[in-house]
């Protein structure tokens, strides 16, 4: 009997040959990511046991990327504190503000997490870094204070689900509809405890941000981790960013999977997820007239350099709709700068969006775009529980960039097919 | 130790964002977390239970994001335990690591209604609804995560294995 992707990856971390779904393992943490609310909490709790020391400096990354620029005096003394601690311990890998961006899009780019690699974050979308073939999983603060001091963590090993996906895309549609559909077909708590290993002949055609994507939303579906095959796109991407040196785990033939799921995305429509669950979507053809207040194109979802061209060539020529906010958010600085040369920002100016520094600000209802009671918007986020982005009042629709973008031009939910001049 | 209390009542897919909003995560004041518990659900939750007092809910309780002051409200307004059928995978650890006893059960669920009189042995799983004078067995708490509660929690264990 064989081993999935990430039983491989959990035994080789555990010092095992072989590990089955329901063993309890201790495995090494090759990265440890905190934010700057994770990570001052967890720094809280390392000072409270008189445990002020990390276990290696070089696997330690810490990224002030929520509330900042800090929106706060709080929020401020959060970020100061994780300074603090980055200097004192000299972390390699701290970005400041101006270096930032927001981890989940910055940390695959600056070549941090690896195939093969087991990371943990004190965040819930750790579970992204999947989309280069790690096992990546987030965790709360005292497994994120754990892990800063011991390099290891107790796991289950997860059961894991097979996704295929065949068949060819439609127009605007792109790896955010594939998981939206996907968590629509097996509900939000679908693939609990689980890993989700998604492939398929369509997978291996999707670029490396459309994967990155799909496995950032596989804890929507209550998942442990998303994962993909590490192929060449994945060694395309990694050319020039790979810090080290890294191994690519495949899944045996005979591995076993708890269930396998296949779907012909030919059929599949850009989707929309309603309020408020991930899980609760429509395709655009059955979305009736809904008014918006405000749209949000970026995040470590849809914050990526592919997000921002599709989102423009929708824009292009059109004006943001009377009433309306668009508030577009590029992921990282290198993102920032890519699609300022690629003169992106021009389009966006031109159709009255504003362009905010990296921030996970709105998606958290924290900062760059809260909503106030009544209103909705639509948003390329991961999320629209309750009160999500603002007052417990205030409604969440999520997308791909394209809509969100053909939205904000009329002002109401719409299929981007009506709005590109092309 | 067994635990005695009312039930408090909630649905499935119970979210962190309801169980607390972001913006009152980020210090380190336990009654201040207390304060919002539940918000998105009901604001005044936390003036509404007594000590002791238990959550029962459905599946896949505490999805959303790793936000660990979402079992700390929970624990600092007084809830003793959580029953629900399953819990988000991120929610069940961060639980056990601040001390907070939550057990998976099957069926009590739906069974046990908001108001009702339960007792709850953490150790056997075994759970009494005293108004309805019935007991179910919840999935006994693995033996490492017992070990977590019986120390407070995980960094607390921690700090008592440094010491060795």
């Amino acid at each position: 009997m064989g081993m999935t992707i990430t039983e491989k990856i959990l035994a080789a971390h555990a010092g095992m040959e072989k590990v089955t779904p329901g063993d309890l393992i201790n495995s090494k943490i090759d990265v440890v990511m905190g934010h700057d609310l994770s990570g001052p909490a967890a720094i809280e709790e390392l000072e409270r046991i008189g445990a002020d020391r990390v276990f290696d400096r070089e696997k330690i990354v810490l990224v002030p990327d929520h509330f900042t620029p800090n929106k706060d005096v709080r929020s401020a003394e959060n970020c100061k504190r994780m300074k603090e601690f980055a200097r004192r311990h000299q972390i390699s890998h701290y970005y400041e503000v101006g270096e930032m961006g927001i981890a989940h899009a910055l940390l695959p780019e600056k070549g941090v997490v690896l195939p093969g690699d087991v990371v943990v974050g004190g965040d819930s979308h750790t579970c992204t870094y999947g989309g280069l073939g790690a096992f990546a999983t987030g965790v709360g603060s005292s497994d994120l204070a754990a892990a800063i001091l011991t390099g290891e963590l107790w796991f289950k090993v997860p059961d894991s689900m097979k996704f295929v996906y065949h068949g060819k895309l439609q127009k605007w549609v792109d790896g955010k509809d594939l998981i939206l559909y996907t968590i629509g077909d097996i509900g939000v708590d679908g693939a609990l405890y689980r890993a989700m290993e998604f492939t398929g002949e369509t997978i291996g055609q999707l670029p490396m941000s459309w994967r990155l994507t799909m496995a950032n939303m596989a804890i929507e579906a209550g998942a442990k981790n998303g994962i993909f095959q590490a192929d060449r796109v994945t060694e395309e991407y990694l050319q020039g960013r790979a810090a080290r040196p890294y191994k690519i785990v495949q899944s045996d033939r005979d591995a076993v999977y708890a269930n396998v799921r296949e779907y012909d995305v030919s059929t599949i429509e850009p989707q929309v997820a309603f309020p408020h669950a991930p899980g609760n979507v429509k395709p655009i053809s059955q979305v009736e007239d809904i008014n918006i207040d405000q749209v949000v194109i970026g995040s470590c979802t849809n914050g990526r350099i592919e997000d921002l061209r599709v989102a423009a060539q929708v824009l292009r020529g059109n004006k943001v709709a009377p009433y309306v906010r668009l508030i577009i958010i590029p992921a990282t600085q290198e993102i920032y700068r890519q699609a300022m040369r690629e003169g992106l920002f021009d389009v966006f100016l031109d159709a009255n969006a504003v362009i905010s520094t990296p921030t996970c600000g709105p998606c958290v209802g924290g900062h760059m775009g809260v909503l106030a009671k009544g209103e909705r918007a639509i948003s390329t986020t991961n999320r629209n529980f309750v009160g999500r982005m603002g007052h417990p009042e205030s409604k969440v629709y999520l997308s791909n960039p394209a809509v969100a973008a053909a939205s904000a031009v009329k002002g109401k939910i719409a299929n981007p097919e009506e709005v590109a001049k092309n | 130790m067994i635990f005695r209390g009312r039930v408090w009542r909630f649905g499935d897919d119970v979210d962190t964002d309801v169980i607390i909003p972001v913006q009152y995560t980020s210090g380190t004041d336990l009654q201040e977390f207390g304060k919002h518990c539940m918000e998105g659900i009901d604001p005044n939750f936390y003036k509404k239970v007594n000590p002791g007092d238990m959550i029962v809910a459905g599946k896949n309780f505490g999805c959303g994001s790793s936000r660990e002051p979402a079992p700390m409200a929970i624990k600092a307004i007084g809830i003793s335990c959580i029953i629900a059928k399953t819990f988000a995978r991120i929610f069940y650890r961060n639980a056990f690591n601040v001390g907070l006893p939550i057990l998976e059960c099957v069926d009590a669920p739906d069974y046990v209604e908001g108001g009702h009189e339960i007792e709850v042995n953490p150790d056997t799983g075994e759970i009494r609804d005293l108004h309805l004078g019935k007991s179910f067995q919840a999935k006994p708490i693995p033996r490492f995560m017992q070990d977590l509660l019986r120390d407070g929690g995980l960094m607390n264990h921690l700090a008592k294995k440094l010491c060795k």
